[in-house]
């Protein structure tokens, strides 16, 4: 065999500039049964980087619960389907695009939106919503301004022009993301149970077709730079970020789905990280076949590029999929129809090989398993980490309350996103049912009065405290925002976001969230069907905040009965479900008026999770409420607040339970809502959750212009609202100097 | 009413009109692509949102060498009614049938909002079922909406009552807080808000039905 390009020495320095070990380069030598060429190091290279090959997290990530009757396909493939009735099925994922962002931002966030719908639309769905999850470091960081500036309109830019609706998300500011944002991108689709399409390319003599955009030399190993911690160098790397082109992907996405309304498909898969190695190859191994790919047959964009080039392209918009044979000139119609590029460029085979030829040579021939199951994994050490300190933190227990509350509410984590949605189309589809601002999206199932609720969720601060009881919580709040607006929590998204695995205290932060994560997902019946690890997010040594967020989505079977936070009656009963005991620990209080991040992360008891959230979802579903808000940061006055400013109706609330006042309004206890319903509603809801043995409390009634606390201490809604919705766009227009975290 | 959508590569709204168009009239539109030389026999034709060819070169000037525009031209000539949703608006403005450009925001950001707009004119089929002066409120979803014409255009589409919504807080700086117009036929309008998006109360608002209803008052 003449394998071209066999000349190139592989050296050590290669070896390491292609992100492996020696280790590694002596397993790959075995495998092969002797050197490899440049081509094969570069194909191995991106195939085994962390981020392909989830070498550090694999053995961890099997403990996760994966199954429920309801789970159509789990982890594993390019996302996860539900069932979610009528014949329907919800296929969704998110994934990460951190490294790019930050060299690239509006590029990096940009594509990261259109690699996670390709991920969706190429199982057969309508991507249908999008969320994200977005951490930036501190605003008065220098770069801060300029990062969120470019990532919320690469988002909008691509999102928008899909006219696919972005309907919420996260955005949250902490000097640990100073040197490396997270990006974090989610896409909702659906699709028919017997319409579903997979990756595996089963059979040979079948052709492998390549469509959408050409080949350049763009992204080359960005799948290697996701996979190495950062330094102040790295903007050097700003030629491996991709750029995206959403007018293309819209005719894609159209095109694929004229495809998938024929049979002609065996199996397709978009060409994401890795491009067209990953993607033929996981493919083939998938389907237990070979695959043998012609470079001379791929549409390219650049002159004289080489195998390795093609191979390694992160060119964005591009797909493979492997036909029934004789169904080529009907694919091609539609492909040509959308102007698309659309060529022929290789064929299963029953060799169990991954072969490419190039210039009629053979440039790589590697057995598929070598890139797939004989990838290593990696069971690295790890120091299971001890969960900080449960002692309440001291703190000055008379400074007012309600001027607090108005502080609170205008600082970065905590002040309106409206500038961010606002350049979000979050109202294209005509199906946004509940809008960014709510503990959940609401989007209804098109020509159906079904709805999915949607949602993500973490809080990083706990997660560093405790990473396990962090874990559980980031689950727990996925599942509390989804039952806030009644819906029945089905399955998540996770996208696993922490530093460098080969440390052993982050290695530790990995497997105690992972087992955080498992431990919430099984007690509330919420499986984990895909997700994405994004590990070495670090700069300099500096590792981000453990941060495993998580995407839930769920369903809603009547989407008339739906609760939103805005209070829309006067004289309504403010009801308090759930235990307040005041945990002031990682609070978002202790944080922005004690300037401390300090204590433990609050407990989850997932079986009262569990049964208040289910007393709530009942209570909705039957239509007898329709005014709920989770608990979350910032506490019960927050909350309340939140609800107040969204429905422009004040309340009059007083002091249940406990001493502290501070630690009442302000404490982070989980488990908890607040609900607002008419007196004779009221009375019986107190009354049944009083006979279900769940706490609740009455805290006061709906009306005017202003909260008032204790009948004696009040702040108006036009004054609170003034200051939440002010902070965002002076800090982007540069008017003022944030308060730092 | 009998309708078209047109759908030109990358429109996007083009679902949500024909939902809009269906829900109000009772009868599917006829979906048109832009490569189609013909329309076939219909009353209204809708150009909707979108990002026709990604925007590229100018808002809608792509679109507009479309092999379809020569038709829509035709049915505008002989008098047919033709409605330009936030793209549409943009292609109308490129193929000449309503005058001035639309211009990307002043505010330099895509902007997806409610918007409040008051009626100006009421004398056309597009407004007809609603009040002079009535307030409505519409989403708009765009980068590129800010009308623009020289004074001479502007006085004389105010003189002609051809101004047909008006902003009351203007969202991309749009001349004279302009948000629609109409051809000097009367029987061409372009909007950048997005009545389409409002005819279902559970969406968060109807204020779009009227303009609907009009149409199927005026044309059935």
């Amino acid at each position: 065999m003449n394998l071209k390009m066999g000349m190139t020495q592989i050296t050590p320095e290669l070896i390491r500039e292609h992100g492996l070990t020696d280790g590694e380069y002596a397993r790959i030598m075995k495998l092969l049964g002797r050197d490899a060429n440049l081509v094969e190091l570069g194909v191995f290279s991106v195939m085994w980087s962390e981020h392909c090959s989830y070498k550090s997290t694999r053995a961890h990530l099997k403990k996760l619960p994966t199954e429920a009757p309801w789970v159509i396909q789990g982890p594993g493939e390019n996302a996860g389907v539900i069932d979610i009735g009528d014949g329907d099925a919800c296929i969704f994922k998110m994934e990460s695009h951190n490294h790019p962002s930050f060299i690239e931002p509006y590029q990096g966030a940009a594509t990261g939106v259109g690699g996670i719908m390709r991920d969706v639309f190429t199982m057969g769905a309508r991507p249908i919503a999008m969320m994200n999850a977005l951490r930036f470091g501190e605003p008065d960081h220098p770069k801060t301004r300029h990062l969120v500036s470019g990532v919320v309109s690469g988002i909008g830019g691509y999102g928008n022009c899909m006219g696919v609706p972005t309907v919420g998300g996260e955005v949250n500011f902490h000097r640990s993301y100073n040197g490396n944002i997270l990006v974090n991108a989610m896409c909702v689709g659906l699709a028919r149970t017997d319409k579903i399409f997979l990756s595996a390319a089963k059979g040979a003599g079948n052709p492998v077709v390549y469509v959408g955009s050409k080949t350049g030399r763009d992204g080359i190993h960005g799948a290697t730079m996701a996979s190495a911690e950062f330094d102040d160098a790295s903007e050097e790397k700003r030629p491996t970020v991709q750029v995206g082109d959403p007018f293309t992907e819209k005719l894609l996405l159209e095109a694929c789905l004229e495809l998938m309304a024929t049979d002609a498909i065996i199996a397709i898969q978009d060409m994401g990280a890795a491009g067209l190695t990953s993607s033929s190859a996981e493919m083939a191994d998938k389907g237990g076949s070979g695959i043998e790919l012609d470079l001379d047959k791929v549409p390219q964009r650049e002159d004289d590029m080489t195998a390795y080039d093609m191979l390694l392209s992160e060119s964005q918009e591009r797909m493979l999929a492997v036909l029934k044979p004789g169904r080529e000139a009907q694919a091609r119609r539609i492909f040509e129809k959308w102007e698309l590029d659309f060529a022929v460029i290789g064929v299963t085979t029953d060799t169990s090989r991954f072969v490419v030829k190039h210039k009629g040579q053979v440039v790589a021939d590697i057995p598929v398993t070598a890139l797939s199951d004989e990838a290593p994994v990696y069971e690295r050490p790890f120091a299971y980490p001890a969960p900080a300190a449960g002692a309440l933190p001291a703190y000055d227990r008379k400074k007012p309350v309600l001027a607090s509350l108005e502080k609170i509410l205008a600082t970065p984590d905590m002040a309106s996103r409206r500038w961010v949605w606002e350049q979000y189309d979050n109202s294209v589809m005509a199906d946004t049912v509940q809008r960014p601002g709510g503990d959940a999206a609401v989007v209804r199932v098109h020509g159906t009065k079904k709805a999915l609720a949607i949602t993500t969720d973490v809080s990083p601060r706990y997660c560093q405290a405790d990473p396990k009881e962090g874990g559980k919580q980031a689950v727990a709040e996925a599942w509390r925002n989804l039952t806030a607006v009644g819906a029945l929590p089905l399955a998540v998204t996770d996208n696993l976001n922490y530093g460098n695995p080969q440390k052993p205290h982050i290695m530790g932060q990995i497997v105690a969230g992972i087992d955080g994560i498992g431990e919430a997902c099984r007690a509330l019946d919420f499986p984990v069907i895909g997700g994405n690890c994004s590990l070495y997010n670090e700069t300099n040594g500096e590792g981000i905040l453990p941060t495993p967020a998580i995407g839930g989505v769920g369903l809603l079977k009547d989407a008339t009965k739906m609760a939103t936070v805005a209070f829309k009656r006067t004289s309504d009963v403010v009801i308090l479900i759930g235990e307040t005991r005041g945990h002031l620990g990682q609070s978002i209080y202790l944080r922005e008026i004690e300037s401390r991040e300090e204590g433990a992360a609050p407990p989850v008891d997932l079986a009262i999770e569990k049964k208040n959230g289910d007393f709530v979802r009942g209570l909705i579903a039957s239509g007898r409420v329709d005014t709920v808000h989770d608990l979350s940061d910032g506490g019960l006055l927050v909350a309340l607040a939140e609800m107040a400013m969204a429905g422009g109706i004040g309340a009059s609330v007083g002091q249940a339970e406990i001493a502290s006042a501070i630690a009442f309004w302000f404490g982070e206890d989980q488990a908890r809502y607040l609900i607002a319903a008419p007196f004779a509603e009221a009375e019986k809801i107190v009354a049944e959750a009083r006979a279900a043995l769940i706490f609740v409390a009455e805290l006061g009634k709906t009306g005017g212009d202003a909260i008032t606390i204790d009948d004696k201490d009040s702040v108006s809604l036009a004054r609170l609202k003034k200051t939440h919705e002010a902070w965002f766009p002076r800090f982007m227009a540069g008017e003022e100097i944030p308060l730092a975290n | 009413m009998k309708s078209a959508v047109i759908v030109f590569p990358a429109s996007n709204c083009d679902r949500d009109a024909a939902t809009a168009l269906e829900q109000m009239t009772g009868k599917k539109a006829h979906m048109v692509w832009h490569q189609d030389n013909a329309l076939p026999d219909v009353d209204l034709v809708v150009l909707p949102g979108g990002f026709s060819y990604g925007d590229y070169l100018r808002c809608g000037a792509m679109a507009n060498q479309s092999k379809i525009m020569g038709a829509i031209k035709a049915h505008a000539a002989k008098g047919g009614a033709v409605l330009g949703i936030c793209n549409g608006f943009q292609v109308l403005t490129e193929s000449g049938l309503l005058p001035g450009a639309l211009m990307r925001n002043a505010g330099l950001k895509f902007v997806c909002k409610p918007v409040t707009m008051s009626v100006e004119e009421t004398q056309s089929a597009f407004t007809r079922k609603y009040d002079k002066g009535q307030t409505v409120t519409f989403p708009v979803a765009h980068g590129e909406g800010n009308y623009y014409a020289d004074d001479e255009t502007l006085n004389r589409l105010e003189g002609e009552g051809r101004v047909m919504f008006r902003y009351q807080d203007n969202p991309n700086g749009s001349a004279r807080n302009i948000a629609g117009i109409l051809n000097e036929k009367r029987n061409v309008m372009g909007l950048m808000p997005h009545p389409e998006r409002v005819v279902d109360e559970a969406l968060g608002g109807s204020d779009g039905r009227a303009l609907f209803q009009g149409l199927i008052e005026a044309l059935s």
